[in-house]
């Protein structure tokens, strides 16, 4: 582990994040990170997933349909969503302080309104549909796995949804448009644009873009996270049939985008 | 409640005139409301900037400080954007901690000045690693009329290549590469080389729209906020609102804001 690090430090003094065709990681362009998706994982909430994207492991939790709280922020044709993305202090290297920043209010309202076109909230007015999202280690596309996360856990709740949403964030490193950056290659890199997508419509629910990309660079982009978020939307269907076609209380999924994944 | 049910007729109404391709203010569906940027209006700020776009009033200041950079940037300046939906600008904002609109208006403004590199920030080092030059970008939202976004972009740029680096008031040197000023200057311009511009294009009944008004914003389900550069490239995009976009409307909507933000920053920057 600390000389893969320290191999890959030595790659960005010397601005290598891609060495003949291959990333750092050993993947190619176009390649996800290994994906490992569990339903069901907590007891107390109404749905719940485990998801793991390379080094990054997220747990989502849904609550509800329950009754709004305060009542004043009660809807009264549909539910209310609540989206609350947390990052444990210890999920990073240097410890984040706890409690919400503007960053993972950014990301818990972009989030939230990733979900609001699929969730048919119409069905229940005045309540309020919970999901809870807990980074608890972070490598570059937590809001992402995040959003996977809860859409399975949505699924897992039994909340009436149009279909799953899907996410993956596309980049550029060494002035190439590639799939899913990793951490190094997020700090490093010079654009970084994650996207939400419901894949059964190819309607895109978030969109979000930070650096630089020309016109081109942005639609390739597009083109290429739209369809790795139809991959991951086929792994979060296999992960929800297996959970709930066998007796199991619980279930795992595994894929590996990358074989020397861990 | 009377409020509510005055906003749901409103949102039908807009609805229905987009619907049949007309808007609320008779513009047409690619044209902006009317612009305007005046400069240097707070003279405590090192940089300012009162932008209008229509209703929407917005003003921007600039102050710097010195202070020590962040560990991972140490011959870098740093930029701090802050934004703040003041209770007197609409019936809806109230006073009290940032809320995610603000948050994410603030964030916005920053991601196209960060994604742009508007400023050469290595130009804003004193000393590497103990003292560099920190850029307060702050918006101040006077008057809700919609589509603030743009309106503070424009402030926020506006305000930089309005600001002046007080070294003299620091007992500092003038910023390196500062070789055109004249001697005795007691300040010197913001090291600033690109202009970044955000549009925002709003989805109405399948319709895409640039700078939606406030009751077109309320009608909107979703909208998409382009940040480009002189050449045409991006450096900054923000989707927001409880809708969805397919592929060729999100390319519609790119090509748009690319578009228009070349004729603001002719016209304006």
């Amino acid at each position: 582990m600390n000389e893969e690090r320290e191999k890959e430090e030595e790659a960005v003094e010397k601005r290598e994040l891609i060495k003949d065709g291959k990333r750092l990681d050993g993947r190619g362009f176009e390649e996800l990170r290994p994906i490992k998706i569990e339903v069901g994982v907590l007891k107390r909430a109404d749905g719940s997933c485990y998801f793991e994207l390379g080094e990054n492991k997220v747990i989502a939790a849904v609550y509800g349909p329950k009754e709004m709280h305060p009542r004043h922020a009660q809807d009264a044709k549909m539910a209310v969503v609540k989206f609350r993305y947390n990052m444990a202090p210890f999920s990073v290297d240097d410890r984040k302080r706890p409690g919400p920043d503007r960053r993972s209010v950014e990301v818990s309202k972009v989030s939230r309104e990733a979900f609001e076109p699929v969730i048919m909230r119409e069905f229940y007015p005045k309540a309020a549909i919970e999901v809870y999202v807990e980074i608890l280690q972070s490598d570059a596309g937590t809001r992402t796995a995040g959003i996977n996360a809860a859409s399975v856990a949505l699924a897992d709740a039994g909340i009436p949804m149009k279909d799953l949403v899907s996410s993956v964030a596309v980049g550029k490193i060494d002035g190439q448009v590639v799939l899913d950056l990793n951490g190094t290659e997020d700090n490093h890199g010079e654009a970084d644009m994650p996207i939400a997508m419901v894949a059964r419509t190819n309607t895109i629910t978030l969109l979000q873009m930070d650096g630089h990309l020309t016109a081109e660079e942005f639609g390739r982009g597009l083109k290429l996270a739209m369809g790795a978020c139809r991959q991951i939307y086929e792994l979060q269907r296999a992960a929800l049939i297996e959970r709930f076609s066998s007796s199991n209380s619980g279930s795992k999924s595994e894929k590996g985008g990358n074989k020397n994944g861990t | 409640m009377g409020l509510e049910i005055m906003d749901e007729i409103k949102q039908n109404y807009v609805a229905n005139l987009v619907a049949s391709g007309k808007r609320e203010d008779g513009r047409g569906f690619r044209e902006f409301r009317e612009i305007s940027v005046e400069r240097g209006v707070a003279e405590r700020a090192e940089g300012s900037a009162r932008v209008k776009i229509g209703d929407s009033d917005v003003l921007v200041g600039v102050k710097l400080d010195v202070g020590a950079p962040f560990p991972d940037t140490p011959n870098k300046g740093v930029i701090i954007t802050n934004a703040e939906l003041v209770p007197l600008a609409s019936p809806e904002f109230e006073s009290g901690p940032p809320r995610e609109d603000s948050v994410q208006l603030a964030r916005v403004v920053d991601r196209g000045i960060r994604g742009s590199e508007a400023i050469d920030l290595e130009r804003l080092c004193i000393e590497e690693g103990e003292k560099v030059w920190i850029v307060f970008i702050d918006i101040h939202i006077l008057d809700n009329g919609g589509n603030l976004v743009d309106a503070a972009a424009l402030g926020a740029i506006s305000a930089l290549l309005n600001a002046r680096i007080p070294f003299e008031k620091w007992g500092l040197p003038a910023p390196a590469g500062e070789g055109e000023e004249e001697e005795g200057r007691e300040s010197s311009r913001l090291p600033i080389r690109e202009t970044p511009v955000a549009v925002t294009t709003a989805k109405i009944e399948g319709k895409i729209l640039v700078d939606p008004n406030v009751n077109e914003e309320n009608a909107a389900t979703t909208k998409l906020t382009v940040i480009s550069n002189a050449d045409g490239s991006l450096s900054g995009m923000q989707k927001s609102g409880s809708g969805g976009l397919k592929e060729d409307e999100v390319l519609e909507m790119v090509e748009l804001g690319i578009e228009k933000a070349g004729e603001i920053r002719e016209n304006f920057l």
